[in-house]
């Protein structure tokens, strides 16, 4: 706790930056925030790895699960002789706790997701990284090379990985043809057969859905929500409630439900629609009309991370076109390397464009992706529910 | 030195002298032995305690979630008035009361058979079966649950191939109530085991010598002398549910945070160690209580 | 004295209460042979693939080494602590001694979550680190009591006397010990140092408060079973495990008798 209090002291110094950051993300998605040097993040002057040592023959990473397959982390152990050991994590809020705890020492990487990357930053817990160790860095889709979320006043604090949108997942003997709304996990008629995240970002969902069919309530931004707007939010999961069979809190756990037929319709990962098709379970996910919120990682690098080569060589390899490719297929996501398309062909034909690899910038904006919710609004008013009332929320409505 | 030693015999005399010092001091000896353990526990165990205890005073940065040192009463103010946490409460007290009345019914037949009938060597190795499943992963015998209470699982696959309704109590409280009472049940047989086979014989043949009837001799009897037995099980059974957090995550439904869940979310998920503090007073609380009621029943010499 | 009828009625029960306990086991055994490693029933297929698939990971042998490593270290400091406690309360009736039982027992009578979230705190107030270390600092304390009721157990039960008979006869306290004490206590020693390792072996709650990046087996088990790709490989693990411990765990439960054994009970931890 010595720690937390030297944080929070440095906290206090740099929110407004912070939140201004965060923001930013909201607005556009593309400009950097310009703050002053003087309210920089904790480690912007470390100075990053030059160049990329011999392997300490170990890295800590703290993932997604599927995103340490043992389909490319076994060459990357070979090659590099790191080996690779993941905890997983299934929320950013867990993430953010694992790289806080016992201050720090314990993991080398992250993959971050928008929502956890500027409280990292600010937090200090995460340390500028040296594009120029990473060769396909140069190859990244334009909008992934310095996006707002993991890059302030030209640092990196972290090298894009991949994207991609939460989606509804539905049994196919009971939907012949895919659900068009987001309107069938609210529907009384599929009462016991739900599933969706236990995870208070759940109701940026609820917001999305009611951004479309309740335009009096003048939702902009489902991460931005007033107080009314969040009570409607959180009124439209009290009516969810009744419908759902389980909150699930691991992939394994959705993936288990669907198999055995307990649910038949869900908000999911891609990841555990490929893991289900790959078991021959009679379900497709798809994307309906309102669109879908949706997230976009980036590997990041402990500050006091104990093996920084090995993390270097696993940025290095994790961004190369072919692996890139790799787990893009076998989680069922988007890669930020504009030369993994042709490998994606290479190794399941028409994935390219299934994943919209080829065609990233319209897709793009289709998803409303993960970002932290916070009092600052928008309009620069203090109006929106800061992230702690949506815990309480997502704890009232879900208890 | 070990040469010496045999070259010179008086050597450890004033050695022995020290330890007759001690011997005979039984104060002594006592303090010499204690300081160790009660050394680790008031620097580790103790200290700990009190360290959640203050923490449940302080609060965190809202954005940061970094501790604040700056002491308030906002979260056991939050306890006290919004009403999700006294369901929570409520549930996960209610679960555990439940949970050991049902072991307790299904470990005092057992135990009696075990203690009193069956024969040395089966005695021996259906002990060894009650310890087993200690060593199977717990986790991984909660989750085989899921696999027998699913829609399409092990129960009603079966009820189906003998024509009955589909029982659907996976991901329900029923479950829950199912596996908290199965992954605990070795916890109450072992002591109430061990509380009835200390009964003697001539005790219950006295009994029957007097006239009394089998049900009445176990009822006035048995059930007495192994009371301490079943209360320092119920310890095990009640303390166990009131602070699992991952029963509840797998088998459980929509609706089924236990105190753990919100205390582990808190401090695992949403770093805010000093509200989980403030609920781990409860269970805390409950515990004392509990502990209390369970010596006065002479739990603690069954322990 | 039991009527035949009341006999059977309880013979009926035990086999009852038996396939409850074993039945999940039984079925994790059988999921060890799922050629699929998405798990339904009734079962994919048979295929004895996740056996050596298993036998080749690194991961789980870093996990279970990691959990015999922290058992051991931790039953090792149990055994020592416990049985000093046990020596220090044994025939003192001093107002203290309910004192120090009530203590030695809170580790394991609070909910695991609270002795993992205060240990967790603590070491984050000090600074230090989570590594093997603090998780044999948290197995430690809730196996002294193991230990401790134990061996204090059969303490009381022996004869003070025949120590004072072997100090009569010149022997000194350590030989009084060591050639009357200890050879009087040593079963009930074996089977405290059992349970404490069954109960670190096993241990989940404390141990995600106490452990950084390392895995120990249950850790391991739990993030597979997250992960979901893996749960054959959990299946025999587990089996495995069970199998090795038949032999131990009988031989135990004979060598202790009903007594020693009998006072394992305070295995509360899971």
């Amino acid at each position: 706790m010595t720690r937390s209090k030297a944080t929070s002291i440095r906290w206090t110094q740099v929110l407004a930056v912070a939140a201004a950051a965060i923001v930013s993300i909201a607005a556009c998605g593309g400009s950097t925030s310009g703050g002053s040097t003087a309210n920089q993040p904790p480690t912007a002057n470390m100075k990053p790895l030059a160049s990329i040592g011999a392997g300490e023959g170990r890295l800590n990473l703290i993932a997604w699960e599927g995103y340490t397959d043992a389909s490319w982390t076994d060459p990357f152990t070979q090659q590099t002789g790191c080996k690779v050991n993941a905890k997983y994590a299934g929320s950013s809020d867990e993430m953010v706790t694992l790289m806080a705890n016992g201050g720090g020492g314990q993991y080398d990487m992250v993959s971050a997701s928008g929502d956890a990357d500027l409280r990292l930053i600010y937090a200090g817990d995460v340390r500028p990284m040296n594009t120029a160790l990473i060769p396909d860095w140069s190859n990244f889709q334009p909008q992934f090379k310095s996006p707002s979320f993991n890059t302030i006043n030209g640092v990196h604090y972290g090298i894009s990985l991949q994207w991609g949108p939460n989606t509804l997942l539905y049994d196919t003997t009971k939907f012949p043809t895919a659900p068009t709304s987001w309107s069938v996990i609210y529907d009384s008629k599929y009462s016991g057969l739900v599933t969706v995240p236990d995870n208070p970002i759940q109701i940026a969902d609820a917001a999305l859905y009611l951004m479309k069919h309740q335009s009096s309530l003048k939702i902009t931004d489902p991460y931005e929500l007033t107080q009314p707007q969040f009570d409607a939010a959180i009124a439209l999961l009290k009516q969810q409630r009744p419908l759902i069979k389980k909150y699930w809190g691991l992939a394994s756990q959705e993936i288990s439900l669907f198999q055995n037929g307990d649910v038949v319709v869900g908000a999911a990962w891609p990841y555990q629609t490929s893991t289900l098709k790959a078991a021959n379970a009679h379900v497709n996910d798809t994307i309906p009309s309102e669109g879908a919120t949706g997230w976009a990682d980036t590997w990041m690098l402990a500050t006091k991370a104990p093996h920084p080569n090995c993390a270097y060589l696993w940025t290095k390899y994790i961004s190369t076109p072919k692996v890139q490719a790799q787990q893009a297929i076998n989680y069922g996501e988007t890669p930020v390397n504009s030369k993994a398309c042709t490998e994606m062909d290479a190794i399941q034909a028409g994935s390219c464009a299934q994943y919209h690899a080829d065609a990233p910038a319209s897709y793009f904006n289709t998803i409303k992706f993960w970002k932290t919710p916070i009092a600052t609004c928008d309009d620069g008013s203090q109006r929106c529910l800061p992230y702690s009332k949506w815990q309480l929320g997502w704890t009232s409505v879900t208890a | 030195m070990a040469a010496n030693a045999v070259l010179r015999p008086r050597a450890p005399t004033g050695w022995a002298r020290a330890q007759a010092l001690v011997w005979r001091r039984p104060w002594l000896r006592a303090s010499l032995l204690l300081t160790p353990p009660l050394a680790w526990f008031l620097v580790v165990y103790l200290a700990s305690l009190a360290l959640l205890l203050v923490t449940a005073f302080w609060r965190i940065n809202s954005f940061t979630t970094a501790i604040e040192r700056v002491w308030n009463l906002d979260n056991f103010q939050t306890l006290a008035t919004d009403a999700t946490y006294r369901t929570i409460i409520a549930r996960t007290v209610g679960m555990a009361a439940l949970v050991t009345i049902t072991d307790a019914l299904l470990a005092f037949p057992f135990a009696y058979y075990m203690a009193r009938l069956a024969s040395r060597r089966a005695q021996t190795l259906l002990f060894a079966a009650v310890l087993l499943p200690l060593w199977a992963s717990y986790i991984a015998r909660v989750y085989s649950w899921i696999l027998i209470l699913a829609h399409n699982g092990v129960l009603n696959w079966s009820l189906l191939a003998v024509h009955l309704p589909a029982a659907n109590i996976g991901y329900t409280n029923v479950a829950m109530w199912l596996v908290f009472s199965y992954v605990w049940l070795p916890f109450m047989i072992i002591p109430t085991y061990a509380a009835l086979e200390r009964i003697p014989e001539s005790l219950l043949e006295a009994a029957a010598d007097l006239g009394a009837r089998r049900l009445r001799s176990v009822s006035d009897v048995v059930v007495p002398l192994a009371l301490p037995g079943l209360v320092a099980g119920s310890i095990f059974t009640f303390s166990l549910t009131l602070g699992d957090y991952i029963t509840p995550i797998l088998v459980g439904g929509a609706g089924s945070s236990f105190i753990g869940n919100v205390a582990y979310s808190n401090v695992g998920i949403a770093n805010n160690v000093p509200f989980a503090a403030a609920l781990a007073t409860v269970p805390v609380a409950i515990m004392a209580v509990y502990l209390l009621g369970a010596k006065r029943l002479g739990a603690f010499e069954a322990l | 004295m039991e009527g035949r009828l009341a006999r059977l009625g309880l013979q009926a029960w035990s086999a009852l209460v038996l396939l409850f306990l074993f039945f999940p086991i039984l079925l994790i055994l059988f999921y060890a042979f799922n050629s699929s490693n998405v798990e339904s029933w009734p079962i994919a297929g048979i295929s004895v693939k996740w056996f050596a698939v298993t036998w080749n990971d690194p991961e789980v042998r870093a996990a279970l080494f990691l959990s015999l490593q922290a058992g051991l270290t931790a039953t090792a400091l149990a055994l020592l602590l416990g049985s000093l406690a046990a020596f220090g309360v044994h025939r003192l009736a001093f107002f203290g001694r309910d004192f120090v039982s009530l203590l030695f027992v809170l580790p394991l009578a609070l909910p695991g979550i609270i002795t993992g979230m205060a240990l967790n705190a603590f070491f984050n107030f000090n600074g230090l680190s989570l590594s093997i270390w603090t998780i044999v600092v948290g197995h430690t304390t809730f196996c002294i009591v193991v230990v401790y009721n134990n061996v204090l157990a059969r303490l009381r039960r022996t004869q003070g006397s025949l120590v004072e008979a072997a100090m009569d006869l010149g022997a000194n306290g350590w030989r009084a010990f060591r050639d009357v004490t200890l050879p009087l206590i040593s079963t009930a020693v074996v089977a405290g140092a059992m349970l404490a390792f069954a109960l670190s072996f096993d241990e989940v709650i404390v141990t995600t408060f106490t452990a950084g990046a390392q895995n120990t087996l249950p850790l391991w088990i739990f993030g597979a079973i997250r992960f979901g790709q893996r749960l054959p490989e959990v299946n025999v693990v587990v089996s495995f495990v069970i199998l090795v411990t038949i032999v131990p765990v009988v031989i135990a439960a004979r060598l202790t008798g009903g007594e020693g054994v009998a006072r394992m009970q305070a295995g509360g931890r899971n």
